[in-house]
Protein backbone atom coordinates (compact mmCIF):
# COMPACT_ATOMS: atom_id res chain seq x y z
CA UNK A 1 0.00 0.00 0.00
CA UNK A 2 1.03 3.44 -0.48
CA UNK A 3 1.60 5.29 2.20
CA UNK A 4 4.12 8.31 2.96
CA UNK A 5 6.24 6.04 5.20
CA UNK A 6 6.35 3.29 2.72
CA UNK A 7 8.46 3.50 -0.55
CA UNK A 8 6.45 4.21 -3.27
CA UNK A 9 7.16 3.53 -6.83
CA UNK A 10 7.89 6.20 -9.53
CA UNK A 11 5.17 6.30 -11.72
CA UNK A 12 6.16 7.50 -15.68
CA UNK A 13 2.59 10.00 -15.04
CA UNK A 14 0.27 10.60 -12.43
CA UNK A 15 -3.21 12.24 -13.54
CA UNK A 16 -5.14 14.86 -11.08
CA UNK A 17 -9.21 14.16 -11.52
CA UNK A 18 -10.86 11.48 -13.15
CA UNK A 19 -13.52 13.71 -14.67
CA UNK A 20 -13.65 13.26 -18.64
CA UNK A 21 -10.36 15.09 -19.32
CA UNK A 22 -8.47 12.76 -16.70
CA UNK A 23 -10.09 9.32 -17.83
CA UNK A 24 -9.25 10.18 -21.41
CA UNK A 25 -5.87 11.17 -20.62
CA UNK A 26 -5.23 8.16 -17.99
CA UNK A 27 -6.43 5.65 -20.40
CA UNK A 28 -4.50 6.45 -23.29
CA UNK A 29 -1.18 6.82 -21.72
CA UNK A 30 -2.07 3.61 -20.01
CA UNK A 31 -3.46 2.20 -23.17
CA UNK A 32 0.41 3.06 -24.79
CA UNK A 33 2.36 1.56 -22.06
CA UNK A 34 2.87 3.55 -18.92
CA UNK A 35 3.18 3.26 -15.89
CA UNK A 36 -0.17 5.27 -14.90
CA UNK A 37 -1.55 6.57 -11.51
CA UNK A 38 -4.97 8.57 -11.59
CA UNK A 39 -5.68 10.09 -8.68
CA UNK A 40 -9.32 11.75 -8.28
CA UNK A 41 -10.95 12.97 -4.85
CA UNK A 42 -14.76 11.36 -5.73
CA UNK A 43 -16.00 8.15 -5.08
CA UNK A 44 -16.55 7.24 -8.37
CA UNK A 45 -15.18 7.70 -11.39
CA UNK A 46 -16.41 10.31 -13.83
CA UNK A 47 -16.25 13.51 -12.56
CA UNK A 48 -18.84 16.29 -12.11
CA UNK A 49 -20.25 15.56 -15.68
CA UNK A 50 -20.14 11.51 -15.46
CA UNK A 51 -21.08 11.79 -11.56
CA UNK A 52 -23.49 8.61 -11.06
CA UNK A 53 -25.17 6.24 -8.78
CA UNK A 54 -23.47 2.90 -7.65
CA UNK A 55 -26.13 1.51 -9.97
CA UNK A 56 -26.30 4.08 -12.82
CA UNK A 57 -27.10 2.92 -16.02
CA UNK A 58 -26.98 6.17 -17.94
CA UNK A 59 -30.17 7.20 -18.36
CA UNK A 60 -29.11 11.02 -17.08
CA UNK A 61 -26.30 10.87 -19.19
CA UNK A 62 -25.27 12.05 -22.67
CA UNK A 63 -22.21 10.14 -23.99
CA UNK A 64 -22.56 7.48 -21.50
CA UNK A 65 -20.76 4.73 -24.11
CA UNK A 66 -17.64 6.71 -24.01
CA UNK A 67 -17.36 6.64 -20.29
CA UNK A 68 -18.04 3.11 -19.44
CA UNK A 69 -15.43 1.93 -22.23
CA UNK A 70 -13.14 4.73 -20.02
CA UNK A 71 -14.35 3.11 -17.21
CA UNK A 72 -13.75 -0.37 -18.79
CA UNK A 73 -10.03 0.45 -18.97
CA UNK A 74 -9.33 1.86 -15.85
CA UNK A 75 -7.38 -1.86 -15.22
CA UNK A 76 -4.25 -1.42 -17.11
CA UNK A 77 -3.59 1.94 -14.37
CA UNK A 78 -3.76 2.34 -10.71
CA UNK A 79 -7.20 4.22 -10.16
CA UNK A 80 -7.20 5.95 -6.59
CA UNK A 81 -10.36 7.06 -5.60
CA UNK A 82 -11.20 9.17 -2.54
CA UNK A 83 -7.94 11.16 -2.57
CA UNK A 84 -7.76 14.70 -2.03
CA UNK A 85 -4.84 16.40 -3.53
CA UNK A 86 -3.33 19.29 -1.29
CA UNK A 87 0.16 19.63 -2.38
CA UNK A 88 1.88 18.81 -5.56
CA UNK A 89 5.96 19.02 -5.34
CA UNK A 90 8.51 19.76 -7.89
CA UNK A 91 9.79 16.54 -9.68
CA UNK A 92 6.72 15.63 -9.05
CA UNK A 93 5.40 14.46 -5.65
CA UNK A 94 1.95 14.37 -5.02
CA UNK A 95 0.53 14.75 -1.72
CA UNK A 96 -3.29 13.41 -0.69
CA UNK A 97 -5.14 12.73 1.83
CA UNK A 98 -7.24 9.75 1.54
CA UNK A 99 -10.71 8.40 2.48
CA UNK A 100 -13.93 10.48 3.48
CA UNK A 101 -13.58 10.08 7.28
CA UNK A 102 -10.78 8.47 8.53
CA UNK A 103 -7.83 10.08 6.78
CA UNK A 104 -4.39 8.92 5.91
CA UNK A 105 -1.81 11.10 3.82
CA UNK A 106 -0.41 9.28 0.45
CA UNK A 107 2.28 10.21 -1.74
CA UNK A 108 3.04 9.38 -5.32
CA UNK A 109 5.74 9.82 -7.03
CA UNK A 110 5.91 10.32 -10.60
CA UNK A 111 7.92 11.79 -13.68
CA UNK A 112 5.17 13.82 -15.15
CA UNK A 113 1.95 14.71 -14.24
CA UNK A 114 -1.54 15.95 -16.16
CA UNK A 115 -3.67 18.32 -14.51
CA UNK A 116 -7.23 17.60 -14.81
CA UNK A 117 -9.16 19.39 -11.94
CA UNK A 118 -12.18 20.62 -13.77
CA UNK A 119 -14.31 22.87 -12.24
CA UNK A 120 -16.60 24.37 -10.05
CA UNK A 121 -19.53 26.72 -10.41
CA UNK A 122 -19.19 30.04 -10.60
CA UNK A 123 -21.73 31.85 -8.02
CA UNK A 124 -22.92 35.50 -7.66
CA UNK A 125 -24.23 36.61 -4.57
CA UNK A 126 -27.64 38.37 -3.78
CA UNK A 127 -30.12 39.18 -1.10
CA UNK A 128 -30.84 36.15 0.78
CA UNK A 129 -28.43 33.56 -1.20
CA UNK A 130 -27.24 31.80 2.24
CA UNK A 131 -30.70 29.98 3.29
CA UNK A 132 -30.96 26.35 3.56
CA UNK A 133 -32.39 25.32 -0.15
CA UNK A 134 -30.08 27.87 -2.76
CA UNK A 135 -28.16 25.26 -3.85
CA UNK A 136 -25.57 25.97 -6.97
CA UNK A 137 -27.06 24.19 -10.14
CA UNK A 138 -24.05 22.32 -10.07
CA UNK A 139 -25.05 21.20 -6.52
CA UNK A 140 -28.36 20.13 -7.81
CA UNK A 141 -27.05 18.07 -10.53
CA UNK A 142 -24.74 16.35 -8.17
CA UNK A 143 -27.39 15.15 -5.96
CA UNK A 144 -29.44 14.05 -8.77
CA UNK A 145 -26.97 12.23 -10.25
CA UNK A 146 -24.82 10.62 -8.06
CA UNK A 147 -27.62 10.36 -4.67
CA UNK A 148 -30.61 10.13 -6.49
CA UNK A 149 -32.03 12.90 -4.87
CA UNK A 150 -34.33 16.04 -6.15
CA UNK A 151 -33.01 18.92 -4.43
CA UNK A 152 -36.49 20.05 -3.50
CA UNK A 153 -40.51 19.74 -4.70
CA UNK A 154 -40.96 23.23 -5.93
CA UNK A 155 -37.68 24.38 -7.68
CA UNK A 156 -36.54 27.35 -9.50
CA UNK A 157 -33.35 27.43 -11.86
CA UNK A 158 -31.55 30.76 -12.49
CA UNK A 159 -28.11 32.31 -13.52
CA UNK A 160 -26.43 31.53 -17.20
CA UNK A 161 -25.19 29.30 -19.45
CA UNK A 162 -26.76 26.12 -21.09
CA UNK A 163 -25.97 24.10 -17.98
CA UNK A 164 -29.42 25.41 -16.97
CA UNK A 165 -31.30 22.88 -19.62
CA UNK A 166 -30.06 19.84 -17.74
CA UNK A 167 -30.39 20.89 -14.32
CA UNK A 168 -34.13 21.65 -14.74
CA UNK A 169 -35.25 19.09 -17.00
CA UNK A 170 -33.15 16.46 -14.93
CA UNK A 171 -34.75 17.80 -11.69
CA UNK A 172 -38.86 17.96 -13.34
CA UNK A 173 -37.57 14.46 -14.81
CA UNK A 174 -37.63 13.09 -11.30
CA UNK A 175 -40.72 14.40 -10.30
CA UNK A 176 -39.70 17.62 -8.79
CA UNK A 177 -41.80 20.62 -10.10
CA UNK A 178 -39.47 22.92 -12.05
CA UNK A 179 -41.47 26.58 -11.41
CA UNK A 180 -38.83 28.06 -14.51
CA UNK A 181 -35.77 28.31 -15.70
CA UNK A 182 -34.26 32.70 -15.25
CA UNK A 183 -31.84 32.37 -17.96
CA UNK A 184 -30.13 36.22 -17.29
CA UNK A 185 -28.57 36.57 -21.42
CA UNK A 186 -30.67 36.77 -24.36
CA UNK A 187 -28.59 34.39 -26.11
CA UNK A 188 -30.54 34.79 -29.77
CA UNK A 189 -26.93 34.84 -31.73
CA UNK A 190 -25.69 31.16 -30.24
CA UNK A 191 -28.52 29.06 -32.02
CA UNK A 192 -26.69 29.88 -35.67
CA UNK A 193 -23.71 27.79 -33.84
CA UNK A 194 -25.87 25.10 -32.84
CA UNK A 195 -26.42 24.77 -36.35
CA UNK A 196 -23.07 23.86 -36.99
CA UNK A 197 -23.00 21.29 -34.28
CA UNK A 198 -25.37 18.72 -35.29
CA UNK A 199 -24.55 16.81 -32.01
CA UNK A 200 -25.27 20.11 -29.80
CA UNK A 201 -27.95 20.83 -31.90
CA UNK A 202 -30.04 17.67 -31.23
CA UNK A 203 -29.03 17.86 -27.45
CA UNK A 204 -30.13 21.59 -27.36
CA UNK A 205 -33.96 20.20 -29.61
CA UNK A 206 -33.94 17.12 -26.57
CA UNK A 207 -33.49 19.78 -23.61
CA UNK A 208 -36.16 22.12 -25.15
CA UNK A 209 -38.60 18.95 -25.34
CA UNK A 210 -38.45 17.99 -22.85
CA UNK A 211 -38.94 21.39 -21.11
CA UNK A 212 -42.01 21.66 -22.97
CA UNK A 213 -43.50 18.17 -22.23
CA UNK A 214 -42.97 19.46 -18.19
CA UNK A 215 -44.31 22.38 -19.08
CA UNK A 216 -41.33 24.19 -17.57
CA UNK A 217 -41.57 28.25 -18.40
CA UNK A 218 -37.67 29.52 -20.03
CA UNK A 219 -37.31 33.14 -20.04
CA UNK A 220 -34.61 34.85 -20.66
CA UNK A 221 -33.19 38.28 -19.40
CA UNK A 222 -34.49 36.85 -16.42
CA UNK A 223 -33.06 36.91 -12.83
CA UNK A 224 -33.58 35.61 -9.31
CA UNK A 225 -32.58 38.88 -7.33
CA UNK A 226 -33.39 37.57 -3.85
CA UNK A 227 -34.35 35.07 -1.54
CA UNK A 228 -36.83 35.17 1.23
CA UNK A 229 -38.03 32.77 4.14
CA UNK A 230 -37.19 31.96 7.80
CA UNK A 231 -34.83 29.59 8.10
CA UNK A 232 -35.15 28.02 4.28
CA UNK A 233 -35.90 29.64 1.05
CA UNK A 234 -39.89 29.67 0.67
CA UNK A 235 -39.93 32.47 -2.09
CA UNK A 236 -37.79 34.23 -4.27
CA UNK A 237 -37.82 37.78 -6.21
CA UNK A 238 -37.58 37.53 -9.88
CA UNK A 239 -36.59 40.48 -11.98
CA UNK A 240 -36.75 41.34 -15.92
CA UNK A 241 -33.31 42.58 -17.01
CA UNK A 242 -32.26 45.16 -19.15
CA UNK A 243 -29.17 44.80 -21.43
CA UNK A 244 -26.87 45.29 -18.76
CA UNK A 245 -28.68 42.72 -15.77
CA UNK A 246 -30.30 45.70 -13.80
CA UNK A 247 -33.44 44.79 -12.96
CA UNK A 248 -36.89 46.31 -14.84
CA UNK A 249 -39.96 44.62 -13.29
CA UNK A 250 -39.93 42.28 -10.28
CA UNK A 251 -42.40 39.47 -9.03
CA UNK A 252 -42.03 37.03 -6.04
CA UNK A 253 -42.61 33.41 -6.93
CA UNK A 254 -43.12 30.62 -4.48
CA UNK A 255 -40.89 27.60 -3.97
CA UNK A 256 -38.66 25.94 -1.62
CA UNK A 257 -34.86 25.56 -3.19
CA UNK A 258 -33.22 27.64 -5.81
CA UNK A 259 -30.49 25.99 -8.43
CA UNK A 260 -28.50 28.99 -9.52
CA UNK A 261 -25.46 28.95 -11.13
CA UNK A 262 -23.66 31.94 -13.53
CA UNK A 263 -21.36 28.99 -15.76
CA UNK A 264 -17.96 27.50 -13.93
CA UNK A 265 -14.54 28.27 -12.55
CA UNK A 266 -11.32 26.19 -13.72
CA UNK A 267 -9.67 24.65 -10.35
CA UNK A 268 -6.35 26.24 -10.59
CA UNK A 269 -4.55 25.86 -7.61
CA UNK A 270 -2.33 23.11 -8.76
CA UNK A 271 -1.40 24.33 -12.01
CA UNK A 272 -0.35 27.52 -10.06
CA UNK A 273 1.69 25.88 -6.98
CA UNK A 274 3.46 24.60 -10.13
CA UNK A 275 4.31 27.80 -11.49
CA UNK A 276 2.17 27.25 -15.40
CA UNK A 277 1.80 30.48 -17.37
CA UNK A 278 -2.10 31.37 -17.19
CA UNK A 279 -3.97 33.43 -20.57
CA UNK A 280 -7.37 34.89 -20.51
CA UNK A 281 -10.15 33.17 -21.95
CA UNK A 282 -13.23 34.36 -23.94
CA UNK A 283 -15.23 34.76 -20.70
CA UNK A 284 -11.92 36.66 -18.78
CA UNK A 285 -11.56 33.83 -16.54
CA UNK A 286 -7.59 32.92 -16.10
CA UNK A 287 -6.89 29.64 -17.70
CA UNK A 288 -3.62 27.28 -17.40
CA UNK A 289 -2.00 28.24 -20.96
CA UNK A 290 -1.16 25.33 -23.30
CA UNK A 291 0.47 24.55 -26.57
CA UNK A 292 -0.73 22.07 -29.33
CA UNK A 293 -0.12 18.94 -27.25
CA UNK A 294 -1.64 20.33 -24.06
CA UNK A 295 2.06 20.96 -22.14
CA UNK A 296 1.94 23.68 -19.92
CA UNK A 297 5.24 26.18 -19.93
CA UNK A 298 6.74 23.79 -16.96
CA UNK A 299 8.57 20.85 -18.62
CA UNK A 300 6.67 17.61 -17.52
CA UNK A 301 3.22 19.12 -16.46
CA UNK A 302 -0.07 19.21 -19.07
CA UNK A 303 -3.39 20.22 -18.83
CA UNK A 304 -6.85 19.02 -20.18
CA UNK A 305 -10.33 19.98 -19.84
CA UNK A 306 -11.70 22.49 -17.91
CA UNK A 307 -8.50 24.25 -16.29
CA UNK A 308 -6.98 25.03 -19.78
CA UNK A 309 -10.68 26.47 -20.58
CA UNK A 310 -14.49 26.11 -19.61
CA UNK A 311 -15.80 24.07 -22.66
CA UNK A 312 -17.46 20.66 -22.02
CA UNK A 313 -17.60 17.48 -21.60
CA UNK A 314 -16.62 16.76 -25.43
CA UNK A 315 -13.93 19.12 -25.51
CA UNK A 316 -12.16 17.33 -22.29
CA UNK A 317 -11.70 14.34 -23.57
CA UNK A 318 -10.10 15.19 -26.69
CA UNK A 319 -8.09 17.25 -24.64
CA UNK A 320 -7.48 14.19 -22.37
CA UNK A 321 -6.57 12.10 -24.87
CA UNK A 322 -4.14 14.38 -26.65
CA UNK A 323 -2.49 14.61 -23.43
CA UNK A 324 -2.52 11.16 -23.04
CA UNK A 325 -0.54 10.36 -26.15
CA UNK A 326 1.87 13.47 -25.81
CA UNK A 327 3.05 11.97 -22.40
CA UNK A 328 3.37 8.70 -24.07
CA UNK A 329 5.53 10.34 -26.86
CA UNK A 330 7.84 12.33 -24.27
CA UNK A 331 8.08 9.48 -21.48
CA UNK A 332 7.92 6.19 -23.56
CA UNK A 333 8.79 7.54 -27.42
CA UNK A 334 5.93 6.00 -28.21
CA UNK A 335 4.75 7.97 -31.69
CA UNK A 336 1.35 8.71 -32.51
CA UNK A 337 -0.53 7.87 -35.19
CA UNK A 338 -0.13 11.19 -37.24
CA UNK A 339 -3.80 10.75 -39.08
CA UNK A 340 -5.51 10.12 -35.56
CA UNK A 341 -3.80 13.60 -33.68
CA UNK A 342 -4.74 15.43 -37.10
CA UNK A 343 -8.36 14.22 -36.37
CA UNK A 344 -7.94 14.95 -32.84
CA UNK A 345 -6.42 18.59 -33.23
CA UNK A 346 -9.69 19.39 -36.07
CA UNK A 347 -12.00 18.57 -33.04
CA UNK A 348 -10.55 20.39 -30.36
CA UNK A 349 -10.51 23.54 -32.99
CA UNK A 350 -14.48 22.92 -33.81
CA UNK A 351 -14.69 22.85 -30.22
CA UNK A 352 -12.70 25.35 -28.79
CA UNK A 353 -14.48 27.95 -31.23
CA UNK A 354 -18.11 26.39 -30.14
CA UNK A 355 -16.90 27.21 -26.34
CA UNK A 356 -15.66 30.61 -27.52
CA UNK A 357 -18.68 31.30 -28.73
CA UNK A 358 -20.74 30.26 -25.69
CA UNK A 359 -19.30 32.56 -23.56
CA UNK A 360 -19.80 35.39 -25.84
CA UNK A 361 -23.57 34.28 -25.80
CA UNK A 362 -23.59 33.85 -21.83
CA UNK A 363 -21.60 36.83 -20.17
CA UNK A 364 -21.47 38.47 -16.67
CA UNK A 365 -23.07 41.34 -16.68
CA UNK A 366 -22.46 44.36 -14.15
CA UNK A 367 -26.10 44.52 -12.88
CA UNK A 368 -25.74 41.30 -10.51
CA UNK A 369 -23.92 44.26 -8.41
CA UNK A 370 -27.06 46.16 -8.16
CA UNK A 371 -28.85 43.57 -6.04
CA UNK A 372 -26.90 43.36 -3.30
CA UNK A 373 -27.83 45.70 -0.18
CA UNK A 374 -24.89 46.44 2.75
CA UNK A 375 -26.08 43.76 4.22
CA UNK A 376 -25.34 40.90 2.16
CA UNK A 377 -23.05 38.48 2.66
CA UNK A 378 -20.63 38.23 -0.04
CA UNK A 379 -17.94 35.56 1.68
CA UNK A 380 -20.55 33.04 3.21
CA UNK A 381 -17.37 31.32 5.37
CA UNK A 382 -16.48 34.45 7.39
CA UNK A 383 -19.74 35.94 6.57
CA UNK A 384 -18.30 38.92 5.16
CA UNK A 385 -21.06 41.63 3.77
CA UNK A 386 -21.18 43.67 0.91
CA UNK A 387 -20.94 46.77 3.64
CA UNK A 388 -17.69 45.27 5.20
CA UNK A 389 -16.35 45.12 2.05
CA UNK A 390 -16.84 48.08 0.52
CA UNK A 391 -15.01 49.57 4.09
CA UNK A 392 -12.20 47.69 3.38
CA UNK A 393 -12.03 49.55 0.19
CA UNK A 394 -12.29 52.59 1.85
CA UNK A 395 -9.47 51.79 4.14
CA UNK A 396 -7.53 51.76 0.48
CA UNK A 397 -7.89 48.12 -0.09
CA UNK A 398 -7.90 48.54 -3.67
CA UNK A 399 -6.58 45.15 -4.21
CA UNK A 400 -8.33 41.53 -3.88
CA UNK A 401 -5.41 40.61 -1.63
CA UNK A 402 -5.51 43.84 0.68
CA UNK A 403 -9.58 43.48 0.25
CA UNK A 404 -8.86 39.63 1.69
CA UNK A 405 -6.77 40.89 4.87
CA UNK A 406 -8.77 43.65 5.78
CA UNK A 407 -12.39 42.21 4.97
CA UNK A 408 -11.25 38.81 6.00
CA UNK A 409 -13.75 37.68 2.59
CA UNK A 410 -12.09 34.73 1.48
CA UNK A 411 -10.03 33.40 4.11
CA UNK A 412 -12.28 30.62 5.63
CA UNK A 413 -13.15 27.39 4.93
CA UNK A 414 -13.46 27.20 0.78
CA UNK A 415 -10.55 29.54 1.11
CA UNK A 416 -12.52 32.13 -1.58
CA UNK A 417 -13.55 29.74 -4.07
CA UNK A 418 -17.44 30.26 -3.81
CA UNK A 419 -16.88 34.23 -3.10
CA UNK A 420 -13.55 35.16 -4.70
CA UNK A 421 -14.85 36.00 -8.65
CA UNK A 422 -17.76 38.13 -6.65
CA UNK A 423 -15.10 40.48 -4.30
CA UNK A 424 -12.80 40.63 -7.58
CA UNK A 425 -15.80 42.36 -9.19
CA UNK A 426 -16.88 44.04 -6.48
CA UNK A 427 -13.29 45.63 -5.18
CA UNK A 428 -12.55 46.63 -9.04
CA UNK A 429 -15.77 48.01 -9.51
CA UNK A 430 -15.34 50.17 -5.95
CA UNK A 431 -11.78 51.42 -7.46
CA UNK A 432 -13.19 52.52 -10.92
CA UNK A 433 -12.16 49.48 -13.04
CA UNK A 434 -13.06 46.53 -14.76
CA UNK A 435 -12.11 43.39 -13.10
CA UNK A 436 -9.03 41.93 -14.89
CA UNK A 437 -7.39 38.61 -15.15
CA UNK A 438 -5.05 39.80 -12.53
CA UNK A 439 -7.84 40.38 -10.07
CA UNK A 440 -9.17 36.88 -10.49
CA UNK A 441 -5.74 34.87 -10.36
CA UNK A 442 -5.38 36.76 -6.92
CA UNK A 443 -8.58 34.84 -6.10
CA UNK A 444 -7.46 31.63 -7.29
CA UNK A 445 -4.39 31.57 -5.84
CA UNK A 446 -4.40 29.36 -2.73
CA UNK A 447 -1.01 28.17 -0.03
CA UNK A 448 -2.81 24.52 -0.12
CA UNK A 449 -5.25 23.02 -2.69
CA UNK A 450 -7.53 21.40 0.15
CA UNK A 451 -7.78 22.12 4.30
CA UNK A 452 -5.40 19.69 5.98
CA UNK A 453 -4.50 18.97 9.39
CA UNK A 454 -1.75 20.53 10.62
CA UNK A 455 -0.06 17.02 11.48
CA UNK A 456 -0.84 15.87 8.36
CA UNK A 457 1.67 18.75 7.24
CA UNK A 458 4.19 17.78 9.90
CA UNK A 459 4.00 14.34 8.97
CA UNK A 460 5.30 15.12 5.26
CA UNK B 1 -30.11 -1.64 8.77
CA UNK B 2 -29.81 1.51 6.17
CA UNK B 3 -30.29 4.33 8.79
CA UNK B 4 -28.17 6.77 10.07
CA UNK B 5 -29.17 8.72 13.43
CA UNK B 6 -29.59 12.59 12.96
CA UNK B 7 -29.86 13.97 16.64
CA UNK B 8 -31.64 11.46 17.86
CA UNK B 9 -33.46 10.53 14.89
CA UNK B 10 -33.06 7.70 12.25
CA UNK B 11 -32.75 8.95 8.43
CA UNK B 12 -33.27 6.23 5.82
CA UNK B 13 -30.66 6.13 2.85
CA UNK B 14 -29.66 4.33 -0.02
CA UNK B 15 -26.32 2.42 -0.09
CA UNK B 16 -23.53 4.84 -1.88
CA UNK B 17 -25.55 8.59 -0.82
CA UNK B 18 -23.37 10.66 1.19
CA UNK B 19 -25.00 11.94 4.33
CA UNK B 20 -25.80 15.26 3.20
CA UNK B 21 -28.03 13.12 0.56
CA UNK B 22 -29.58 11.55 2.98
CA UNK B 23 -30.33 14.21 4.64
CA UNK B 24 -32.03 16.42 2.36
CA UNK B 25 -34.27 13.23 0.97
CA UNK B 26 -35.69 13.36 4.50
CA UNK B 27 -36.42 17.01 4.29
CA UNK B 28 -33.46 18.34 6.30
CA UNK B 29 -32.06 21.14 4.60
CA UNK B 30 -29.98 22.60 7.42
CA UNK B 31 -27.84 21.13 10.67
CA UNK B 32 -25.32 24.21 11.71
CA UNK B 33 -25.49 27.43 12.36
CA UNK B 34 -22.94 29.87 11.76
CA UNK B 35 -20.02 31.16 14.07
CA UNK B 36 -21.52 34.59 13.86
CA UNK B 37 -25.01 34.97 12.55
CA UNK B 38 -26.17 32.07 13.87
CA UNK B 39 -27.33 31.33 10.06
CA UNK B 40 -28.99 28.44 9.32
CA UNK B 41 -26.53 25.92 6.73
CA UNK B 42 -26.90 22.99 5.03
CA UNK B 43 -25.79 21.82 1.05
CA UNK B 44 -24.56 24.35 -1.20
CA UNK B 45 -22.08 23.68 -4.01
CA UNK B 46 -23.05 20.22 -3.11
CA UNK B 47 -19.49 18.90 -4.68
CA UNK B 48 -16.83 19.57 -2.17
CA UNK B 49 -15.95 22.84 -2.74
CA UNK B 50 -17.68 25.54 -0.26
CA UNK B 51 -17.37 23.64 3.12
CA UNK B 52 -20.98 25.08 4.16
CA UNK B 53 -22.27 21.90 5.10
CA UNK B 54 -19.87 20.36 7.69
CA UNK B 55 -20.83 18.22 10.08
CA UNK B 56 -20.31 16.07 12.73
CA UNK B 57 -20.21 12.24 12.63
CA UNK B 58 -19.64 9.46 15.34
CA UNK B 59 -17.74 12.51 17.04
CA UNK B 60 -15.90 13.66 14.31
CA UNK B 61 -15.98 17.06 13.35
CA UNK B 62 -15.85 19.15 10.03
CA UNK B 63 -16.58 16.85 7.60
CA UNK B 64 -18.41 17.93 4.84
CA UNK B 65 -22.06 16.35 4.17
CA UNK B 66 -21.99 15.96 0.63
CA UNK B 67 -18.48 13.95 0.58
CA UNK B 68 -19.05 11.46 3.51
CA UNK B 69 -21.12 8.43 1.89
CA UNK B 70 -23.76 6.92 4.83
CA UNK B 71 -22.94 3.82 6.55
CA UNK B 72 -25.42 2.22 8.49
CA UNK B 73 -25.97 3.48 11.70
CA UNK B 74 -23.73 6.58 11.39
CA UNK B 75 -24.68 8.92 14.61
CA UNK B 76 -24.79 12.45 12.85
CA UNK B 77 -25.02 15.68 14.94
CA UNK B 78 -24.78 19.02 13.31
CA UNK B 79 -23.75 21.93 15.27
CA UNK B 80 -23.97 25.36 16.79
CA UNK B 81 -21.46 27.75 16.05
CA UNK B 82 -17.78 26.25 14.95
CA UNK B 83 -19.35 23.17 14.60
Amino acid sequence: MTSSRAVAPMRDVVVIGAGPAGLAAAVTAATAGLDVALVDAGRRPGGQYYRHHAAETGGLHHGWDAFVRLRDALDRLTYLPGHRVWHVEDGFTVHALAGDRDERPVRIDARSVIVATGAYDRSLPFPGWDLPGVLTAGGAQALLKGDRVTAGERIVVAGTGPFLFPVATGLAGAGATVVGVFESNRPYGFARHLARHPGKAWEGAGYAAALARHRIPYRTGHAVVAAHGDGRVEAVTVARLDRDWAPVDERVIECDTVAVGYGFTPQLEIPLHLGCATRVDTDGSPVVAVDVAQRTNVPGVYAAGETTGVGGAQLSLVEGELAGLAVAEAAGGIAPDPAHVSRLLARRRRLRAFAEAMHEAYPVRPGWMGRLNDDTLVCRCEEVTRGRLAEATGLGATDPRSAKLLSRAGMGWCQGRVCGYATSWLTATACGRSPGPDDLLAAARRPIAQPVRLRDLADD
Amino acid sequence: MTEIVFEGRPVPFEPGQSIGAALTAAGIRSWRTTRFGGRPRGLFCGIGVCFDCLITVNGRPSLRACMVEARPGDVVEGGGPDA
